[in-house]
């Protein structure tokens, strides 16, 4: 049998022995080549079934650039750390992606506590656990087949857990109600996002479903669009403006699109990823009238919803700004909005939490919700500091330009890079982004993603980096990559 | 206008279930019954899951314990878990990223998780060697499935791209290959010789699609869903001959192996193919799917699944990888629960002693439950039942009077979704009709989960008795 480690297969060489024809045969490592023996055998070479020519090639165009190769050698540097090879680091910062607890952060507690009794129900007969959480887990258990977790649900998710989260929407959203039937759970926001767009996209040629989203994005967007065969319309957040979306430029792109697709469905991720921007009421309402004259499908990707911390920034959920311009649109506009619990202060992004909406207190009582509060409050607050910090930091150096992180948990700042890097990352046949960041995290042991996996204007180039490191880890990292910076300007000067 | 009006044809082409209108009325039963309305029975069996803890089954308390400490680290601190349970935690806890399951994973599961899974896999094959990089934790086999059939089938090419499948195959197979562009190619298991899967047929199966699309997969489920069937090495060999001379890619669904009841043996397709050698060993395609949804975990919520990929074009298993990558990770409860799995408590381990108890009190009702299945139906009229050699099911026969089938066409139904009906509404049993998962021409069938606890069945099939008797009585 050939066993092949896909990440380290890259020569490849072209056998041709009598008999066969010829055909690129990958170096197995593990073990010896067996083309040899099939020719001396005079049993006829067999290509393969699955080839790249007979795959899917809708799969072939697909990225994921917060997993892509720059974290695959983040991977392997790790490994060469842990057999003792020297570098220039002990460790590898992972400032790739957004993972809360993977970085420090704590669980809360009461989840943590809940699930715990959910998963071994003879908990609940121990004293060590407070009240209100066995009280949940009894009402979560009861309503699963057999009262296990361990049962499967109904697709759409467990009924009550369905109503909890409507009721949830509707304390978020002052009171307009949220229909239980109308949300269905997920493993984790991107799968509902991706069943919404698979839904959606259909038609041939000029017909083909448009799908618009904005440059940057979030890869899973430009993802399931090359995997689904759909037709992406990108849409140009400004930078010079903090990020800012301008209807002009929505009516720009999907004019421009009428040409080769059938527009029908925008997205719009509020606070953004990779860019951290926190959109105005006035864009919202702006969006949402521009989604209704030009009879689109509005995705409103909200799971940075809690993560906000610039002052004067505030969350407007779609739902909400919709219903409070008055039935005209409330009744009509359609859309479907995604939440996670990957996301703010849970960061509980391993259990593959999620749900979309589609459209249309006793004194120990009172002292478990303060516990819950301050949690939640120093967790947050934390992350305000690193923002503010992170940009700080930034725009000092010169070279390195950075819009004010206001939400979510990400940084998008803009590079300038020399033309002499320029060139040279062509020559070897990347981006000139991919060349930055790769050069330092073999430098410095620090993964971000390059902002080509993004989508970025033309002539411009960034990376994303988290600020979830612990403060002091930040502080670190943060001047390395300044350090980085200087060095890498002074290099291809 | 509504923007949905226009969605996508392959969404619109797959199947509605059968199950739907009876999942209708077993939600209007049980208000019925919550508010305290008369009926025959006090409360419904469903039995139309393969769903062991819904069916009543306790789950091993070794996985919840460890689950439960993965979850809520404070109980490592206790004394009340056992100590292979906390040091068992431990170790899983040491391989997520910040000690929580709340991180995110590696693409195809904690590399830890994935070694001893290969090692798992290596073991149950006799030693065949198994590269965790070849595994791909994800949630649920049948995502897994899904995401290699996506691959596979090519909605863009001229030919439409054919599938072979059982004609009776549960339905989310069936509805994953038609939601993505692609056709099913149906071949029937001999019910005769115990639903045995004969390779004549596979052949007939073959030239009756040319033409009509372009087959790149052949899709076997071993142990059986429905028919609970188990394979014998001889047949085995033959579907792997067949698929390397007809250039097929061998989709090889194992989950139920951990579910073997009879004298029959569980080998995997990956053992028989490096027993048979080069060049076949060395060239056949398979992907192999197994999962903790089953066998006696019976942990289907918690969505832990693995595919393990064999003699692929390393230059498309790059891509499946990119592919992957988009879904993040499998849920880590999920990757906790198959490494439960594949390393259960050993002799001398404190939790051995109740873990073995509870695992081989499963494994006795089981298999007392397949033996009284088969006495009690095929003790009756009108009732048949191939032995039950593994699976989750069983799969009789029921041979319908012409009163029953035109009474159910009179409705607008199929025959045997009919009779299931009527068995909910009268006996308070749901058990799911042939007719969801297709069966051949003129015969139906019921499917229900046999692994439940003996009591349970007892009365399921006290019920069914009664109902089946009358039943046939009324439409003689």
């Amino acid at each position: 049998m050939i066993f092949m480690k896909p990440l380290e297969a890259a020569q490849t060489s072209t056998l041709s022995s009598p008999g066969c024809s010829s055909r690129k045969v990958t170096e197995n490592v593990a073990t010896p080549p067996i083309m040899s023996s099939l020719a001396v055998n005079g049993v006829s070479c067999r290509g393969k079934v699955l080839t790249l020519d007979s795959m899917n090639p809708n799969v072939r165009r697909v990225e994921y650039a917060v997993r892509g190769p720059i974290v695959q050698r983040a991977v392997q540097i790790e490994k060469e750390l842990r057999e003792g090879v020297k570098k220039p680091f002990t460790e590898v910062i992972k400032a790739n992606i957004g993972d809360a607890h993977a970085m420090g952060q704590q669980p809360i507690t009461f989840f943590r506590q809940v699930l715990a009794l959910c998963s071994y129900p003879d908990l609940l007969e121990d004293n060590k656990f407070p009240e209100d959480a066995k009280k949940r887990a009894r009402r979560i258990l009861d309503a699963c087949g057999g009262h296990s977790i361990g049962a499967y649900s109904a697709s759409q998710g467990i009924e009550c857990i369905r109503q909890d989260v409507a009721r949830y929407i509707e304390k978020r959203d002052g009171g307009i109600p949220s229909n239980p039937d109308n949300i269905y759970l997920s493993t984790g926001a991107s799968d509902a996002i991706v069943t919404m767009l698979k839904l959606l996209v259909c038609g041939d040629g000029r017909d083909r479903t448009g799908v618009m989203i904005s440059i940057p994005q979030y890869p899973l967007y430009s993802a399931a669009l090359a995997d689904l065969g759909a037709e992406q319309i990108n849409y140009y957040l400004d930078e010079d403006k903090c990020w800012g979306l301008d209807v002009a430029e929505l009516r720009r792109a999907l004019n421009a699109a009428k040409q080769r697709c059938k527009p029908r469905v925008l997205c719009i991720i509020n606070p953004g990823n990779p860019t951290g921007q926190v959109q105005s009421r006035e864009c919202i309402e702006e969006v949402i009238r521009f989604a209704k004259e030009e009879n689109l499908f509005l995705m409103a990707d909200e799971v940075y919803q809690d993560n906000v911390y610039a002052k004067g920034c505030k969350f407007h959920s779609f739902k909400k700004v919709l219903f409070e311009m008055g039935p005209e649109y409330s009744d009509s506009l359609e859309m479907a909005s995604f939440h996670s619990t990957s996301k703010c202060y849970m960061g509980e992004c391993g259990f593959r939490g999620g749900y979309m909406e589609v459209l249309n207190m006793d004194p120990e009582v009172k002292a478990q919700l303060t516990k819950l509060v301050s949690e939640r409050t120093a967790v947050l607050a934390a992350l305000a500091e690193k923002a503010r910090l992170t940009e700080e930091m930034f725009n000092t150096v010169p070279g390195i330009t950075c819009n004010p992180v206001q939400g979510a948990m990400y940084t998008f700042p803009r590079i300038t890079l020399p033309q002499k890097a320029i060139t040279k990352a062509q020559e070897e046949g990347l981006v000139p982004d991919m060349l930055y960041c790769m050069k330092l995290l073999e430098e410095e042991g620090i993964c971000l993603v390059p902002g080509s996996g993004f989508g970025q204007k033309e002539g411009t180039f960034h990376f994303r980096m988290t600020i979830l490191p612990p403060t002091e880890k930040l502080k670190v990292v943060l001047q390395k990559i300044r350090d980085f910076h200087l060095r890498f300007t002074q290099e291809f000067s | 206008m509504s923007v949905l009006q226009e969605i996508s044809s392959n969404v619109k082409n797959m199947k509605q279930l059968e199950y739907s209108a009876l999942a209708r009325r077993l939600k209007q039963i049980k208000e019925d019954l919550r508010q305290g309305v008369r009926k025959p029975f006090k409360e419904v069996i469903d039995v139309s899951w393969g769903d062991p803890h819904r069916g009543g089954m306790k789950p091993l308390t070794f996985v919840r314990q460890v689950l439960a400490a993965c979850l809520y680290p404070q109980l490592l601190i206790d004394n009340k878990l056992p100590v292979d349970v906390r040091r068992r935690a431990q170790k899983l806890l040491d391989g997520c990223a910040g000690r929580s399951v709340g991180s995110y994973s590696a693409t195809g599961g904690i590399p830890e998780i994935l070694q001893r899974v290969s090692e798992f896999i290596s073991r149950r094959d006799g030693g065949v060697p198994s590269d965790p990089e070849n595994i791909f934790i994800c949630c649920g086999s049948q995502w897994a499935l899904t995401r290699i059939l996506n691959v596979l089938v090519n909605a863009e090419a001229a030919f439409t791209t054919g599938v072979l499948a059982p004609a009776s195959c549960h339905r989310t197979t069936t509805l994953s290959i038609e939601g993505l562009g692609g056709v099913v190619i149906p071949y029937y298991l001999s019910e005769e010789q115990g639903w045995e899967l004969q390779v004549e047929e596979l052949q007939r199966a073959l030239e009756s699609a040319e033409g009509a699309c372009n087959p790149i997969a052949l899709y076997v489920i071993n142990p059986g869903n429905p028919a609970g069937h188990v394979q014998s090495r001889r047949s085995m060999q033959e579907v792997i001959r067949f698929a390397s001379e007809k250039r097929l890619f061998l989709l090889a669904d194992e989950v139920y192996q951990g579910c073997i009841y009879g004298e029959k043996e569980f080998v995997s397709y990956k053992r028989v193919l490096a027993e048979m050698g080069p060049p076949l060993s060395d060239t056949v395609e398979l992907a192999s799917f197994h999962s903790a949804s089953k066998g006696f975990m019976g942990e289907c919520g918690l969505r832990g699944g693995y595919v393990e990929l064999v003699n692929l074009d390393p230059a498309v298993q790059k891509y499946i990888y990119n592919l992957f990558t988009t879904d993040s990770c499998a849920p880590l409860l999920g990757q906790i629960a198959l490494d439960l799995m594949t390393n259960p408590p050993l002799p001398g381990d404190p939790s051995y002693f109740q873990f073995d108890q509870e695992t081989q009190h499963i494994k006795s009702t089981v298999v007392k439950n397949v033996k009284k299945v088969c006495e009690a139906v095929n003790g009756l009229q009108g009732f048949s039942c191939q032995g039950v050699e593994g699976g989750a099911f069983a799969f009789p026969r029921i041979h319908l009077p012409a009163k029953a089938i035109q009474k159910a066409k009179d409705v607008g139904m199929q025959p045997d979704t009919f009779y299931c009906l009527k068995l909910l509404e009268e006996a308070g049993v749901l058990a799911s009709p042939g007719s969801e998962f297709g069966q051949k021409e003129g015969t139906f069938h019921i499917r229900f989960c046999i692994l439940i606890p003996h009591d349970v069945l007892e009365e399921l099939l006290r019920r069914l008795t009664h109902f089946h008797s009358q039943f046939m009585k009324d439409f003689s």
